[in-house]
């Protein structure tokens, strides 16, 4: 270590790659960091929760302390009637923030200043972002305007409106009650983005998947798992051009029912053990007689049994419906 | 044996047994790793195959496939040839080898754990940094900091007064690469959000590429070509400006990986020329490494390491033109995405990196077990088998990536472009399938080689004796 030169050599190491990090991760974040949150970044935001990726709150990644998505058609505390029905975000007691509750400057201008403004964002009592709160809280997304804008921005219903999580539950019944976050967990965790991407992209997507995203499309989301390996459609707009549910439960249970071609796998293992009317769903049964259909031996596939309320599958239809 | 050597006094390891060690687990991964591979090509080939169970679902296990082939193969060999030639470089001995014995043992355990998480579903959603983040902390600090603790100290206590290019490169890319990971990772510990995620994701994936995969891989051949040829390298100084070239311009491009997303578009442009300059140490690097093969040529055939050597240097040529223009938005909107990407991807790291890799494992086991190898003709057919393999992946998934891009632009029903895609599918899987038979072969070689080999008598090198079989 005796030589000069390589003392020198070392800090050029450290300068070259300084440098290539100055440029390349300080200097976007200032462009990063001003993005102003869309709808669309919102409601995903409030709709996912914390990071959907392992945390302390979900370690094992099998939704649970997810927040809920419902719609509501009246007010649950004043039982005055919407029109059109509002959705509502439920975080109920442990369920950790989501992130821009903490970091409401990651909201970007306006929908900071909204949301801790009319939206009361900072009355949020013992907003850990981990452990949640000890009461829940029911958040909404609501329109204001900011400096001659209009802008959305995260509204506290639980302040605003004195909702709470289990009043609102009720109100909303578990038709409209929507398992969005664990639904995007299950995205996850499945791996569907390694052949589902979430982007489409600007240059030839508009028609066939949808517009490309904005910048702010994506403020609060974590992962965002755009999916780099496209092999099947893109999912960002797919609730836009498919949003029957019937059509998803066939799908899922075996894709090729729906689509000869298709390389999908069966998610028919995320029906679980029982089905709606709380019958053992007999799978052994139910690939044998689709392989006699498949052969041309049955004129008729097999029934696809209907999910239960607490299975997987609920969760991730909710979450593919709710990609507008 | 092992467990002895890791409880005992440092004197009384021999040389080479943490190289020994690596290079067996650095196998034994890719044999997992290319077996997963095969298995997930079979069920893009067919959906129907391994079915109705979650832990065999394609989703479940195309992750593992990649961390095993990349942290447990190629990096696992990179450990290994750190372990042998930076103190051979040196003129030394290795600084530590019951650390080096050490970090195998924490790089297998934590690499096992980190898959079998992975595998269960547990998983940040990121790619390329798949696993939860304490297990990337494990990796960062159980594994990369003591290797690159190992590799900086035997370089200080070398007995020679210069250092070698290939140690620049160790030194150096063991740093850079903990570095990348701490931050790379950021986004699980401080849990950033939106595109900063999605950049940092990609940060981190691209400069995993950029700054250890293949800066390391090519620092390989520059010990083993002069090495097995008997050359010296052509030119040091080219060599210095591969290694510049590389630090300055391959650190940089991260943001070509996400060209269709919303970031700014200053970031963009400067990351597609930036991916352009990468030719620069790639040219420079494969220049200098066939100019120093200069009259040795008969080398390539008679010579297995020589002949997987630079199998990888000659691959390097199409990766790089492939690397430096597919990046550009010209070329990018057509192409991103699809299957090209994929066979882009296998080219460096099953073919450039894999290769090169391959040669200096076989190089180095010889060397510290003091064997000649087992079989010559079984080294052969693993060399076939893993070329023609990778020829059939790379050129099948190629042409279904053009199919996917015709289909993306001329906007065909998506699933008329699946339709197309099968047959390349179908190759795909053989091909798969033949480099993970080539690498059994390997296995079953190079364990012969350890109990049976023919010893190399003191101060000759291996590939100095004849082939016994």
């Amino acid at each position: 270590m005796a030589f000069k030169e390589y003392r020198l050599g070392s800090a050029m190491v450290g300068g070259a790659l300084g440098l290539s990090m100055i440029i390349t991760i300080f200097m976007p974040s200032f462009d990063l960091r001003s993005a102003v949150s869309t709808k669309m970044a919102l409601e995903k935001q409030l709709s996912a929760g914390f990071d959907i990726g392992f945390g302390y709150a979900d370690p094992l990644l099998l939704g649970i302390n997810r927040p809920l998505t419902v719609v509501l058609d009246a007010d649950p505390k004043t039982g005055a009637k919407f029109d059109p029905p509002v959705t509502a975000y439920i975080y109920k007691p442990g369920v950790p923030m989501p992130p821009n509750i903490r970091h409401p400057h990651d909201l970007g201008k306006g929908v900071q200043d909204l949301s801790e403004g009319l939206g009361q964002i900072g009355s949020v009592s013992g907003s850990n972002h981990r452990v949640g709160t000890r009461e829940g809280v029911v958040f909404t997304v609501g329109l204001g305007e900011f400096d001659g804008e209009e802008l959305s921005y995260i509204e506290n219903a639980s302040a605003t409106r004195g909702w709470t999580p289990d009043a609102t539950l009720a109100a909303a019944g578990d038709k409209n009650t929507f398992k969005i976050s664990q639904g995007k967990t299950e995205f996850v965790v499945q791996g569907c983005w390694w052949c589902h991407t979430l982007l489409p992209e600007q240059t030839q997507d508009w028609q066939v998947f949808g517009a490309p995203p904005y910048l702010g499309d994506f403020n609060g989301e974590n992962p965002t798992a755009f999916g780099s390996d496209r092999k099947a459609p893109d999912l960002l707009h797919v609730g836009s051009r498919n949003s029957s549910r019937e059509w998803m439960l066939l799908h899922f249970f075996n894709p090729r029912l729906v689509q000869v071609n298709s390389i999908m796998p069966r998610f028919d293992y995320l029906w679980g053990e029982k089905d709606a009317q709380g019958n053992v769903i007999d799978y052994d049964k139910w690939r044998v007689e689709y392989l006699d259909y498949a052969n041309g031996k049955r004129v008729y596939p097999p029934e696809v049994p209907d999910y239960a309320p607490d299975s997987e599958i609920r969760a991730l239809i909710d979450w593919v419906l709710s990609l507008k | 044996m092992l467990l002895k050597y890791l409880t005992g006094k440092n004197e009384d390891i021999p040389a080479g047994s943490s190289a020994i060690f690596f290079g067996f687990s650095a196998i034994f991964w890719f044999v997992v790793g290319t077996g997963l591979g095969s298995f997930n090509a079979a069920k893009l080939a067919f959906p129907d195959f391994v079915t109705g169970t979650e832990l065999f679902a394609f989703g479940h296990m195309r992750q593992v496939h990649v961390l095993a082939v990349i942290v447990g193969w190629i990096s696992m060999a990179f450990a290994m040839t750190m372990m042998y030639m930076t103190p051979a470089l040196g003129n030394t001995k290795l600084w530590s080898e019951k650390l080096g014995l050490w970090t195998g043992m924490m790089w297998n355990i934590g690499l096992s754990t980190a898959l079998f998480t992975l595998w269960i579903g547990i998983t940040s959603g990121r790619e390329y940094s798949d696993f939860a983040w304490p297990l990337d902390l494990v990796i960062l600090l159980g594994v990369i900091a003591p290797l690159c603790i190992n590799v900086i100290m035997t370089i200080a206590h070398r007995r020679t007064q210069g250092i070698y290019i290939t140690n620049w490169f160790f030194g150096s890319c063991t740093f850079m690469v903990g570095i990348v990971l701490l931050v790379g990772n950021s986004p699980e510990y401080f849990h950033l959000t939106g595109l900063s995620e999605a950049y940092l994701t990609w940060w981190n994936a691209h400069n995993l590429l950029g700054l250890w995969i293949t800066p390391v891989a090519a620092a390989i051949a520059y010990y083993t070509v002069p090495k097995l040829t008997g050359n010296p390298l052509y030119s040091h100084r080219i060599g210095h400006m591969h290694f510049w070239s590389i630090i300055v311009f391959y650190s940089t491009p991260a943001s070509h990986h996400i060209m269709s997303s919303p970031i700014p578009e200053w970031l963009k442009s400067f990351a597609s020329v930036e991916g352009v300059l990468i030719l620069i140490p790639a040219v420079a690097f494969v220049a200098n490494i066939l100019l120093t093969m200069k009259g040795k040529w008969t080398l390539f055939v008679e010579n297995i390491e020589t002949k997987f050597t630079m199998t990888g240097v000659l691959l390097a040529i199409p990766l790089n033109m492939q690397g430096g223009f597919q990046q550009t938005r010209s070329i990018n909107w057509y192409i991103h995405g699809t299957g090209w990407i994929v066979a882009h991807a296998h080219l460096a790291l099953l073919g450039m990196s894999t290769f090169l890799e391959i040669a200096a494992v076989y190089f180095g086991l010889q060397q510290m077990l003091k064997r000649k190898v087992y079989s010559l003709a079984l080294a052969n057919i693993h060399y076939w088998f893993v070329l023609i393999g990778f020829c059939i992946y790379w050129i099948s998934m190629t042409i279904a990536g053009l199919i996917q891009g015709a289909g993306k632009i001329y906007e065909v029903p998506y699933i008329d472009v699946v339709i197309a895609e099968h047959p390349y599918m179908i190759a795909r899987w053989v091909g798969g399938t033949m480099v993970f038979t080539g690498n059994l072969v390997w296995l079953f070689n190079m364990w012969m080689t350890a109990r049976v080999g023919t010893l190399v008598p003191e101060g000759r090198y291996a590939h100095e004796l004849a082939y016994d079989r």
